[in-house]
């Protein structure tokens, strides 16, 4: 067996959810019966294909489309200045100086960054639009290139003049009072330089759209991949100079999008204008280099003069550190990530004294975007790392270092510094179970064992939080104009005239499972059994189902996802109880759903009306119904969770609801004379609340660990001095494969959410915990080869090699001042 | 100097059909597949032949085919994910799948179940090392593979 899922969970009430039943989606999936958007083809469409800026830093002279319009076959093109003429740019969420960045949808007069789309060619076929976009002439003059934050920080090129400064958004979060925590902590560690790199998950399937125009009534309708259509069409409608009522999204199945999918608008405009300027649909399927050149990275960010109050005890009082975030080229989500962190300011520690001074910079490269754990993941990294190297440098246990400072399960519910409230969990019990699924008791001899073998072996422990459950309001701690605020998700749910139970959700599964959990927990609400449950594939903004923030994103699906459907289902409920309690003569308390029925309790067989009798009388048969009395056995509910506002003063409030807890456990190997590390042993614990579908919810865990597997050990975004991105595919950005993955094992254990529906926490991002283990483990490893401190998120053998050859110039990088 | 020539009628069978088509020299085999004859289970995750997402069976070898023109197909047997369960049927191998959780967006899943088929037919027993050796041509981004091993030894197994 793989896998061992270790239960200390409470006993879940018999029904569906909790249940592993087989995945509805999966049918269609193994048969290649899935549609995904590049699957759909309209009569007489064009295929797209963007030219591309080759330089990270130029003024764009002059664009000649004159050679590819002549090429038979070819439709159309768009370049930027059209895009300037005929749309405004995007909404920028930043105050100044970012606020004043402009952002259009193809490069006007000058280009930012390597692949970024300069101009956007129609043609009859894929092949001839690619031709067709080779005869298009761009004239560059190249501009100097910034590649370095701290460089970016200097202003002595400035990537946008509207802006006048690199600098996207800065502010000092302060909680607490971390000048006295430091003065009084008998021991102050200090770390100059911590490095979180970029890297995304990209996502199998690349991003795209088929766009059609109606010229009648000025609507757009996207065929897409979109993840969050609810705040793209935010972004679109109004730079389209259009209602939002006007784009229409469309999303069937999509092949993963962990946040790469969300800054797509960009792209969508541009595809919007080329439809209308045809009259004909238009298709644009992203390449592979062009997803990884020009889509999504994650946020790469610096932590830089750490200082953290440690006491003789190892009681651990506060830290400070200024946080330089690089962004890339536009903002877009941004400056998101300047807040989305301090959903979990102090990790999972105690420390009630922070202070966070973060700025975020634009520099040439690729745009960044939401990437799975986005934001709060470079921040758990960041305490796990301090973690980790106070242990390291104080002599202390780095397992009782964290038992000492986790929250306590018996303070849960706890208020952070900044308002935020962990909801459950029992952190040290879940660093248990992980530690004896990696049998740590035997770690020391089995160090000696690989150091018989000439190899270097080490312990890592990742201690993470997957908070979800957003609130928008955060977004005022950046912006206190934005009007943002709370969060939502709708759903649907109906009984259909031969009793089908069908619904339509608001969200936009990119392979969680949302058709099963979601008649999971429709058929519990129901009585009857999801395989009579109906749950329409993917996203419609025609079906009304949708509300502001829909999307699929943040870790939020089980709260308001979910919320939505159980509340939609249970006025269904109410409703059917009320039509058979009226039919069948009898009080509603005495009505019970079961088996597809509504019967009677204990009554006699035939007092009982099949769905199908329920639903034919509410859409077909109801002229006995009398006039006060007016089911519609279909029902829209919107999930809306409280969050009160934040404090924009203090710079507090619940910024998110629930918090998954994971904490992962590693052993590494290192190969001392090439610096290859190879993770022999794993475990993942995850508790996430109440599992709905506990074989999904693994599912979600061994994904998360994989993408963290390969961003500390080699996906890594590099970029040459001149702005070039050296591993612009999947050659050079090697992502795990069968071979590279570890057997992983897994536990879990389940504190339910007091605030969630369901008891159940969004979870599926898990915080990195991968990357904080492996980084964890490999400094433990390196401990009797000079004692090198890992001070880079991504450790490829090069690195790690190096860090063999001179781990001085990595400590040096870290001290200690002791009363 | 002769006109180039740009398009040539192949001659194949797809899972089971024997087709004619009149195709340009250079279109690759996944887009003949896909947007010629519509059979759009064959997915494109790269540019680069490394992701295995195209993955079909020509004369009943795995062979990705965004690495194969279509005129270099002429002549062969090519099935893909469609031609598993023609008889409507799922494979042990397509079963497998659903029962250990093998796929989250299934985009990977047809070029994992074209490699995983033809690994099973030249080694039907295979070991969890076995299996990862013979997946090792296919990204998933979802799953970390471990429940996609799994199924493909339980199948084994089971045989």
């Amino acid at each position: 067996m793989m896998t061992t899922v270790t239960e200390q969970a409470r006993t879940l009430e018999k029904g569906f959810v909790g249940q592993s039943i087989p995945r509805k989606e999966d049918n269609r999936l193994v048969q290649g019966q899935g549609t995904f958007f590049d699957d759909v083809r309209r009569h007489g469409m064009g295929y797209v294909h963007f030219v591309r800026s080759p330089y990270a830093h130029a003024k764009i002279v002059s664009i000649d489309v004159s050679k590819a319009l002549e090429l038979e076959g070819v439709y159309g093109t768009i370049t930027g200045d059209e895009v300037a003429i005929h749309t405004d740019p995007f909404f920028e969420m930043s105050v100044e100086p970012g606020g004043n960045i402009k952002d259009y949808a193809l490069a006007v007069g000058r280009v930012r960054h390597m692949g970024e789309p300069v101009a956007a060619v129609c043609a009859a076929t894929r092949e001839l639009a690619r031709d067709a976009a080779e005869l298009i002439e761009v004239e560059y003059d190249e501009l100097a290139v910034l590649v370095d934050a701290q460089e970016a920080l200097k202003d002595e090129v400035v990537l946008h003049d509207d802006a006048g400064s690199n600098v996207v958004w800065s502010g000092v979060f302060d909680w607490g009072d971390v000048d006295a925590a430091l003065a009084e902590a008998d021991h102050v560690v200090k770390i100059d330089k911590l490095h979180f790199h970029r890297f995304s998950s990209t996502p199998l399937e690349c991003a795209g759209a088929l766009v059609e125009y109606d010229k009648g009534t000025g609507e757009w309708t996207l065929t897409c991949n979109h993840q969050m259509p609810g705040v793209g069409a935010i972004w679109m409608a109004p730079a389209l100079r259009t209602g939002i009522d006007k784009l229409r999204f469309v999303t069937h199945d999509i092949g993963g999008g962990f946040g790469n999918k969300i800054c797509l608008h960009p792209q969508y405009v541009v595809l919007c204008l080329m439809a209308r300027k045809l009259g004909r649909p238009v298709q644009w399927t992203e390449w592979r280099t062009d997803q990884h050149t020009a889509n999504a990275h994650g946020n790469e960010r610096w932590f830089l003069d750490v200082e953290v109050g440690v006491m003789k005890d190892g009681t651990m009082t506060g830290f400070k550190v200024k946080a330089l975030d690089d962004c890339g080229a536009f903002p877009r989500y941004e400056p998101l990530g300047c807040i989305i962190w301090a959903q979990v300011t102090p990790g999972m520690y105690g420390w009630r004294n922070i202070r966070v001074d973060f700025t975020q910079v634009c520099t040439n490269k690729s745009p960044v975007s939401p990437n799975r754990g986005y934001s709060r993941m470079q921040h758990l990294w960041l305490t796990e790392r301090i973690i980790d190297i106070v242990a390291g440098e104080l002599g202390l246990d780095p397992v009782e270092i964290r038992k000492k400072n986790y929250v306590k399960t018996e303070q849960m519910p706890y208020e952070t510094p900044n308002g935020c409230v962990y909801d459950s969990g029992d952190y040290s019990a879940a660093l248990d179970i992980a530690l004896e699924l990696i049998d740590a008791g035997s770690i020391e001899e089995r160090r000696k064992d690989a150091a018989a073998r000439g190899k270097l072996l080490g312990l890592g422990i990742g201690s993470t939080l997957d908070s979800g459950t957003n609130n928008f309001g955060q977004s005022t701690l950046l912006n206190p104009e934005l009007q943002f605020s709370g969060n939502n998700e709708a759903a649907s749910v109906k009984l259909d005239i031969f009793g089908e139970v069908v619904v339509t959700l608001g969200t936009v599964p990119q392979g969680q499972g949302h058709e099963t959990t979601a008649a999971q927990v429709v058929a519990d609400i129901l009585g009857c059994s999801p395989d009579q449950v109906n749950v329409r594939r993917g996203h419609d903004t025609w079906f009304n189902s949708h509300a502001g923030f829909s999307g699929t994103y943040a870790s939020q699906f089980a709260f308001t996802g979910l919320g939505a459907v159980k509340g939609a289902a249970e006025l269904v409920r109410d409703e059917m109880i009320q039509l058979a309690a009226a039919v069948l003569q009898a009080p509603p308390e005495a009505i019970e759903l079961s088996e597809g029925f509504a019967r009677i309790k204990d009554g006699p067989p035939e007092a009982a009306l099949p769905f199908m009798a329920l639903g034919a009388i509410v859409n077909a048969n109801n002229a006995f119904l009398p006039p006060e009395f007016n089911p519609t056995l279909n029902h829209r509910y919107v999930c809306r969770p409280y969050f009160g506002m934040v404090d924009t003063e203090k710079k507090t409030g619940q910024l998110t609801l629930t918090y998954a807890t994971q904490i992962h456990a590693a052993v590494v190997e290192i190969d001392p004379d090439t610096g290859e590390v190879d993770v022999v042993d794993y475990a993942a614990v995850d508790d996430c609340g109440v599992r709905i579908n506990p074989q999904i919810v693994e599912g979600q865990v061994h994904g998360a660990t994989a993408h963290a597997i390969g961003a500390a050990l080699h996906e890594d975004f590099v970029y040459d001095e001149a702005g070039t991105l050296l591993t612009a595919n999947f050659y050079d950005y090697h992502v795990p494969h069968a071979m590279d993955m570890p057997p992983l094992r897994t536990g879990a254990m389940e504190s339910p959410s007091p605030v969630a529906p369901l008891g159940a926490k969004g979870m599926g991002e898990g915080g990195g915990g991968g990357i904080h283990c492996i980084c964890s483990a490999i400094q433990d490893a390196l401990r009797p080869a000079g004692g090198a401190i890992v001070y880079d998120s991504c450790n490829p053998a090069h690195r790690v090699w190096s860090m063999l050859q001179d781990p001085e110039s990595t400590r040096a990088n870290v001290s200690v001042a002791s009363k | 100097m002769a006109e180039p020539v740009t398009s040539r009628t192949v001659s194949l069978e797809v899972n089971g059909e024997q087709i004619e088509y009149d195709v340009p020299t250079r279109r690759l085999l996944v887009h003949f597949l896909r947007d010629d004859l519509g059979l759009t289970g064959t997915h494109i995750g790269c540019d680069t032949g490394n992701c295995g997402a195209c993955t079909v069976h020509v004369d009943g070898e795995a062979v990705k085919s965004c690495m194969l023109l279509a005129v270099q197909a002429d002549g062969t047997k090519v099935s893909t994910v469609e031609g598993l369960a023609a008889d409507g049927e799922l494979t042990a191998l397509q079963q497998a799948f659903n029962e250990h959780h093998a796929l989250q967006c299934g985009y990977c899943t047809p070029g994992m179940l074209m490699s995983a088929t033809a690994l099973l037919a030249r080694n039907p027993h295979p070991t969890e090392e076995d299996v990862r050796y013979g997946l090792q041509g296919n990204i998933c981004r979802c799953t970390g593979y471990v429940n996609i091993v799994e199924a493909v030894v339980a199948t084994g197994g089971k045989g």
